[in-house]
């Protein structure tokens, strides 16, 4: 019986309303628990310190066939920049570190919690491994929809029973854990060359719009009741003007409320929004469109955001928006990669260099932070850096900075080439927001959390959760003046529990609890018809047999299942 | 300035990793401290002493530091990586690595040198009066930012793969080049005196080559426009003129497309 008593830290827990209190948490058997339950506890002293659950991340690219490819291809990603042994596994690489250090760094700066972005179906051995292989934290994975020809097909005939049928089939075959779209229909449209630009813009050879894949989505995901809603990287990444296409996205989850048992209020999840509110038709009169899309976002409670930072790094990009990744290499003329995924889904990478020279980047790194601090709701409202496609995670403590100090933000700014140029394009010099410890709670631990379904277990310090604490040396009566120290303390968190075991203490991980693969297990009615199209698909189109599609147990660590029962 | 003498006296039964041998490290070190300094050989760490005999003290700083390296050196990596003044004069051979990512000051290598020397140079001299492996002033894997400056002198031949992602700096090699020369190339001038295999050039976007001899089997992407005189380190003749590689992009300057450039004397 293990009991940790953590004392007179200043507690910040957005999911119970508790706003920097001075008060004592307890931790008994890898749960929170009552202070009165605890007997003979050791005591952790966390006086003048920040308490706050485990951070949680919404929206990452850590494991699977795409991160491992930026692995491959950029050795240089690792050269001088790969730290000694210092833990048990070797670490190495920045934008894309080695699963080890993704998970010591993820546990260094206090994050417990991470959902890898996209899973491509047919890799999911793959990417369970990796899982498998990230210390510490705990990892869900979410496979791509968005344009999977099972998907496209039914929702073509609006048939939202079977398209959810084989939805919860995908779940259980890929261990899954939501419904991710990736440039929905635009991937798809790739394997031709083409892509969908406007969600209205029609998939080749499926007569279906991007729009009516969203809707249809969205639809598929309430009438199951998964933890997570539709998680949708929109149409058009990362092109000037593309906010319209952006905002379009967005309208249609009007109309549809969340049906689910786990205290989820979202329909949609858009996630890296940064790279999808620029204004301007082409990079020369390249602007922020932030504020109209956040206004948007604002004044409807059933979506929620990620905001995608640029951090102005070297980094590598890469999503499963194939025709993004092939229009960019056009851009910087880099060394590249694509690859289409049979019946499912594409991939790319490629490296990118967020220059503070550059106009287009800093209009970019301005475009984020407008997001951020414009949001009136910041429990919908997330930190992400989309890693590492805007930045690698590790910067994260560097964006929560920027949110709280507006000397933070001036000081990035200096260093701009582009300076006037920045700011006429943005609105973000007129913005004096400094958020506080509450609010980065909001965005990095409780509202995350909230979204993504699981607030019964991660994102809050409420007794029955799990024991994910994490400690900073940040005293909130007495932040520090220089910014740098914030960004100090958030990078090196004084301990993580995980789990209720001390893993970190001053930014040095002392031990590795064993981590969990979070998936969602979804009850569905018998389906024959889709049964026989699964069965006739794989006949007919796949590479692989229907039996060795599906996840074999072995690749599976440490599972901790969510139930979904349609049935009832 | 001030010299330090390194004798290699127990030679390493591995190879031996001396990125510490240069002068940003040995400056302001009495040579009791010098000795003390890390060498990798293989994974095992150990001193300097284990393997050399150190006498005098390192200069107050790089630029006032000269080493010079005696003894069988042929089994001796990475030194004068990432140095950015100072002198080292290898009076042998020596393996893989020197002064890469070197930025500045100069190393003279009295034999033969192995793979990857003058990679990513940045800056400064290295002088070779022996023959030089493969990838000599290339870019690092996977980096497509190679030599940036700085200039690689080799009296003998060198391999394959010189100058790869070159973007500026000079190397010239006083033999014949094998295969793969500049390619990727961004900018910089290769001066092969004697001939070069084949591959000269590609995907190369700009950038120039001399080659005093022959190319034994040229590219097909580039193309003849022309005869020049020009004076090439030091001597003046004329040059068959190609512009290339023509299946690879090339920036506008000016309005007008640019090109790189090989010549091969007449």
């Amino acid at each position: 019986m293990s009991e940790l008593l953590i004392k007179n830290g200043f507690v910040f827990d957005p999911l119970q309303g508790i706003r920097g209190d001075r008060m004592d948490i307890a931790v008994k058997d890898g749960r929170i628990v009552e202070t009165s339950a605890l007997q003979h506890p050791e005591t952790i002293d966390a006086s003048g310190m920040t308490v706050m659950a485990g951070g949680i991340d919404i929206h990452s690219h850590v494991v699977g066939p795409k991160v491992n490819v930026g692995r491959l291809f950029r050795p240089e990603d690792k050269l001088f920049k790969s730290p000694l042994k210092r833990c048990n596994r070797m670490e190495m690489g920045f934008s894309v570190p080695s699963t080890f250090k993704a998970g010591y760094d993820y546990a260094r700066m206090g994050y417990v919690f991470v959902n890898e972005a996209a899973m491509p179906p047919l890799h999911s051995p793959h990417v369970h491994e990796e899982i498998r292989d990230t210390p510490i934290i705990d990892n869900a994975a979410m496979p791509v929809f968005g344009n999977n020809w099972f998907t496209l097909e039914y929702l073509k005939n609006h048939e939202i029973e079977n398209n959810a049928a084989y939805t919860a089939w995908l779940l259980r075959a890929t261990r899954g854990f939501a419904i991710k779209v990736v440039n929905p229909g635009g991937t798809e449209a790739w394997g031709w060359g083409l892509n969908c630009e406007n969600v209205h813009d029609p998939v080749p050879y499926f007569e279906i719009t991007p729009a009516e894949i969203i809707a249809g989505l969205i639809e598929t995901n309430e009438h199951l009741g998964l933890p997570h809603s539709v998680h949708l990287h929109c149409n058009n990444l990362g092109n000037p003007g593309n906010y319209t296409d952006t905002l379009d996205s967005l309208k249609l989850a009007e109309g549809y409320t969340p049906k689910n048992n786990f205290g989820r209020e979202q329909v949609l999840h858009a996630t890296h929004l940064q790279f999808h509110s620029y204004g301007g038709d082409s990079w020369g009169n390249f602007e922020s469109r932030a504020p109209d899309v956040i206004d948007y976002v604002n004044s409807h409670d059933n979506i929620t955001i990620d905001i995608g930072q640029v951090t102005l790094d070297e980094t590598t990009t890469m999503t499963a928006d194939g025709p993004f990744e092939h229009h960019l290499r056009a851009l910087n003329n880099l060394k590249w990669a694509n690859t289409d995924v049979e019946l499912e889904t594409a991939a790319g990478v490629v490296p990118y260099i967020y220059s503070p020279k550059v106009k287009v980047c800093t209009i970019q790194w301005a475009v984020g932070l407008e997001l951020a601090l414009l949001s009136k709701d910041l429990m919908r409202t997330f930190v992400s850096t989309d890693h590492p496609n805007a930045g690698p995670f590790i910067r994260y403590p560097r964006v929560i900075t920027w949110l709280m100090s507006r000397a933070a933000r001036d000081a990035t700014m200096k260093t701009f080439k582009w300076l006037e140029r920045t700011i006429d394009a943005t609105s973000i010099d007129g913005i004096d927001r400094e958020l506080d410890l509450y609010e980065i709670a909001q965005m990095t631990r409780a509202g995350p959390a909230k979204a993504l379904g699981i607030s019964n277990t991660y994102g809050g310090l409420a007794p029955g959760m799990d024991a994910d604490i994490a400690i900073y040396a940040l005293n909130p009566e007495n932040m520090p003046e220089n910014p740098e120290e914030i960004e100090k303390a958030l990078s090196r968190c004084a301990c993580l529990l995980k789990d209720g075991v001390v893993t970190v203490r001053d930014g040095e991980v002392l031990t590795e609890p064993p981590k969990r693969t979070v998936w969602v297990d979804v009850k569905v009615p018998e389906n024959a018809q889709v049964q026989r199209d699964i069965y006739e698909h794989f006949l007919r189109y796949y590479s692989v047999n229907l039996g060795n599609y599906s996840l074999f147990e072995e690749h599976l660590f440490n599972p901790r299942v969510i139930e979904v029962d349609t049935t009832q | 300035m001030k010299t330090v003498t390194l004798t290699m006296t127990n030679p390493p039964e591995l190879y031996l990793e001396g990125q510490n041998i240069t002068p940003d490290a040995f400056a302001g070190k009495t040579a009791a401290e010098i000795a003390a300094i890390d060498v990798w050989e293989g994974k095992l760490k150990s001193p300097l002493g284990k393997y050399f005999t150190v006498e005098g003290n390192g200069g107050a700083t790089a630029a006032e530091t000269r080493i010079i390296l005696r003894g069988d050196c042929s089994r001796l990596k990475r030194v004068g990586q990432q140095m950015t003044a100072g002198e080292i004069v290898i009076e042998g051979d020596a393996d893989m690595y020197i002064g890469g990512w070197m930025k500045g000051g100069k190393i003279h290598v009295k034999g033969n040198v192995d793979s990857f020397c003058g990679l990513a140079m940045e800056g400064g001299e290295l002088i070779i009066d022996g023959k030089a492996g493969h990838h000599l002033g290339s870019s690092p894997r996977g980096e497509w930012r190679g030599m940036q400056g700085g200039l690689i002198r080799v009296a003998g031949s060198a391999g394959n793969d010189t100058a790869t992602f070159m973007n500026g700096g000079t190397i010239i090699i006083g033999g014949d080049a094998d295969i793969h020369v500049s390619t990727h190339a961004e900018g910089g001038t290769v001066i092969i005196k004697g001939n070069a295999k084949g591959r000269v050039g590609g995907q190369m976007v700009k950038g120039d080559i001399y080659v005093f001899g022959q190319i034994e089997n040229p590219l097909p992407g580039f193309k003849q426009v022309g005869e020049v005189e020009q004076e090439v380190d030091g001597v003046k003749a004329r040059f068959i003129h190609y512009i290339g590689d023509l299946g690879e992009r090339h920036p506008v300057s000016k309005g007008k497309p640019v090109y790189g450039n090989i010549y091969t004397r007449i």
